[in-house]
């Protein structure tokens, strides 16, 4: 395993700062919290919904909508749903967005390129 | 139904059968620990497995970790005697899982080496630091582990019909001595295999169960749903058609509403701020490895909870709400009464020792989490100042652990009969009010401070504790059936009544404040020294993994 070391040769790699400095990064921190902090205050958002609605509207969650199968059930299943989607979406987003401009800084940074 | 008249003590299945099940499985994680400790050399293979663990292996471990005996006995029959609110229960369960996805997992495996701590102290003043979240780790899993204990005696009581109290406390015993074995000898890695074992065994004989409930009603969900509704009103229940609708459970007072929206913010909160979970996030070699770990963990966990759906509505039809009462256990019983309905004396065997597996994996994994917090946070960040030998540090883990495995065996015993999930939900507002705003600051608000940090943690603990002693849990919650007997508190004698805060459950007061106490904590306190040049470290670290804790090559 070769680990960041002190490889000082010819061209030596970039200090953090200058990383931090770099448009890339910056670039790279935006795009990653443009897409958490939405996902995640939706996420949140729905969840509330569903319990709120669940501790003061049981009417309306109680209706039936086919045999004994009620609004509140297909709510919850919902959650399942859009969790296992929000689940697949990231992880898509992650490997081909993320990790591109993620791993060509840490070479960078590790003096690999 | 046959099982209407079983007698108090459940004489069903075959103890013996049960035992030998579950001495197969002990025997085979035996072996499995044995063979994992050989390469157990350094501190990142004792408390780290050396990171060498597959994101789908880890995020097994993950689901082998999370869905303990609480979660599968415990929202099964909810769902049994409660229907549409012990689903609520899961769902809180499931969605928490995003915010670890989203916000922690890749970040914190970035950043940190063994614990949570590490994180928090990558910028922000050590000492202090880390002792506040070395103890908001023990208290979380002090709770957890009380909770997984006092389960194993009552499923001991449950299965072999034995209810002598000495009996029970030999269980317990045996409990915690397996699991110092366990987490003595295999480290990490040890402990991770049994886990993986024990999830792959949970959602294998809840998968079989589940179709097999699935093709007696003919796929057709409405007429599972239908027939426990039909069991219900056979058997006199008020209300039966309330199986299919909220509020049976949580009841619909205004303080009960606030009560259930309490508990729904701690349990989508408290995961993420587990210190056993997050500890998982440092067995992979990478950040991507991380991420991968929980969406393998939040695919086993869903189905999994869709099969308790399934399978709680089964044994309220199947088996019938009268006896799952009337059996030792009650709710917590449901599960197992429908593996006998189902599968007679083998099945039943299968899902009992899975159960006990269950508790065995979870405890142990508390166990090493509470042991690498305390040795890798508190005695050789804080006390020897991280002057001390690699070795020496494993050594006061392995301490450690037997430390706490005795601490767990007494405390165990005297837990039996208490309110498993209160313990629980206990361990999820502390996580969630102590834990999780410290993360989330100092991963995403540059100007968070030591200070901010130690508010946030202390104020999130000690305002969870506090508010947890002076609630009905504890004390003065009159049962309503016999106001003069038993209260339905910790404090079983009804004249004993020091409660002033009217609800069961913290969250929805100390999360918020906790996270309140964070921002004024920063914004009056100063930066460190060198807070910046750390801070920008930090960022560029957490995002692009350059410097972060490598695998160790065996």
């Amino acid at each position: 395993m070769s680990i960041a070391g002190p490889q000082h040769t010819e061209g030596s790699p970039p200090t953090v700062a200058q990383v931090h400095a770099s448009e890339e990064f910056a670039g790279l921190r935006r795009v990653f919290r443009r897409t958490i902090f939405p996902a995640t205050a939706a996420f949140l958002l729905w969840y509330a919904t569903y319990v709120l609605l669940a501790a003061f509207a049981p009417d309306f969650m109680s209706t039936r909508v086919v045999g004994n199968i009620t609004v509140g059930l297909l709510l919850g299943l919902g959650q399942f749903v859009t969790t296992f989607a929000i689940t697949m979406g990231y992880r898509r987003w992650a490997d081909r967005t993320l990790d591109t401009t993620a791993g060509s800084l840490r070479a960078r940074l590790e003096g690999g390129a | 139904m046959v099982l209407t008249a079983a007698p108090p003590t459940l004489e069903i299945g075959n103890p013996w059968v049960n035992i030998a099940i579950f001495a197969a499985f002990v025997a085979v994680t035996l072996v499995i620990v044995l063979r994992a400790s050989r390469s157990n050399k350094t501190a990142a293979d004792y408390y780290a497995a050396g990171r060498n663990f597959t994101g789908p292996q880890n995020g097994t471990a993950i689901a082998g970790d999370y869905l303990s005996a609480a979660s599968f006995l415990g929202i099964a029959g909810a769902i049994a005697l409660n229907g549409y609110d012990g689903f609520l229960y899961s769902i809180g369960f499931l969605v928490a899982w995003l915010v670890a996805l989203l916000l922690v997992a890749e970040s914190l495996r970035n950043t940190g080496r063994f614990t949570m701590a590490d994180v928090l102290s990558f910028r922000l003043r050590q000492r202090p630091v880390r002792m506040a979240a070395a103890l908001a780790t023990l208290a979380v899993c002090f709770f957890y582990l009380l909770a997984q204990m006092a389960g194993a005696g009552g499923l001991v009581a449950l299965l072999l019909g034995i209810t002598a109290p000495a009996a029970q406390y030999a269980v317990v015993a045996v409990v915690g001595l397996l699991m110092i074995f366990y987490v003595l000898v295999g480290g990490m890695k040890g402990t991770t295999w049994v886990q993986i074992v024990k999830a792959v065994l949970l959602i294998t004989g809840a998968a079989a169960m589940t179709i097999w409930v699935l093709v007696l009603f003919g796929f057709n969900l409405s007429a599972l749903l239908g027939a426990a509704v039909e069991t219900a009103a056979a058997e006199g229940v008020e209300n039966p058609e309330g199986l299919l609708e909220p509020g049976r459970q949580y009841g619909l007072s205004t303080l009960s509403r606030i009560d259930f929206l309490s508990l729904a913010l701690a349990l989508v909160l408290g995961t993420a701020g587990l210190p056993h979970v997050l500890t998982r996030f440092y067995t992979v070699p990478d950040g991507k490895e991380a991420r991968r770990s929980v969406v393998w963990a939040i695919w086993l966990i869903g189905t999994f909870y869709l099969f308790t759906l399934v399978l709680g509505y089964a044994a309220g039809a199947l088996v019938g709400p009268t006896a799952i009462r009337s059996a030792p256990g009650a709710a917590n019983s449901a599960a197992l009464l429908l593996a006998y309905e189902l599968g007679g004396t083998l099945l039943l065997g299968f899902i009992a020792a899975v159960a006990f597996a269950t508790i065995l994996a979870v405890v142990a994994g508390l166990a090493i989490t509470a042991a690498t917090s305390f040795a890798h946070d508190v005695y050789a960040s804080v006390i020897k100042r991280g002057q001390v030998a690699p070795d020496g540090e494993v050594r006061v883990a392995r301490i450690t652990v037997v430390v706490i495995g005795v601490v767990a065996i007494i405390g165990g015993m005297f837990a039996i009969g208490q309110n498993i999930a209160f313990l629980v939900a206990l361990a999820f507002a502390v996580a969630a009010s102590a834990n999780l705003p410290t993360i989330v600051y100092s991963l995403f608000w540059r100007r968070f401070n030591t200070r901010g940090a130690l508010w946030s943690m202390y104020g999130g603990l000690i305002s969870c504790v506090v508010l947890i002693a002076f609630s009905p849990v504890v004390s003065g919650k009159l049962n309503p059936l016999d106001p003069t007997g038993p209260t339905l508190s910790m404090i079983k004698d009804p004249a004993v009544d020091f409660s002033w805060f009217p609800l069961d459950n913290p969250g929805i007061v100390s999360i918020p404040l906790a996270f309140l106490l964070g921002i004024i904590g920063t914004l009056t306190g100063k930066p460190e020294a060198d807070h910046e040049q750390l801070a920008t470290e930090m960022e560029v670290r957490s995002l692009t993994g350059a410097g972060a804790e490598r695998a160790s090559a065996h």
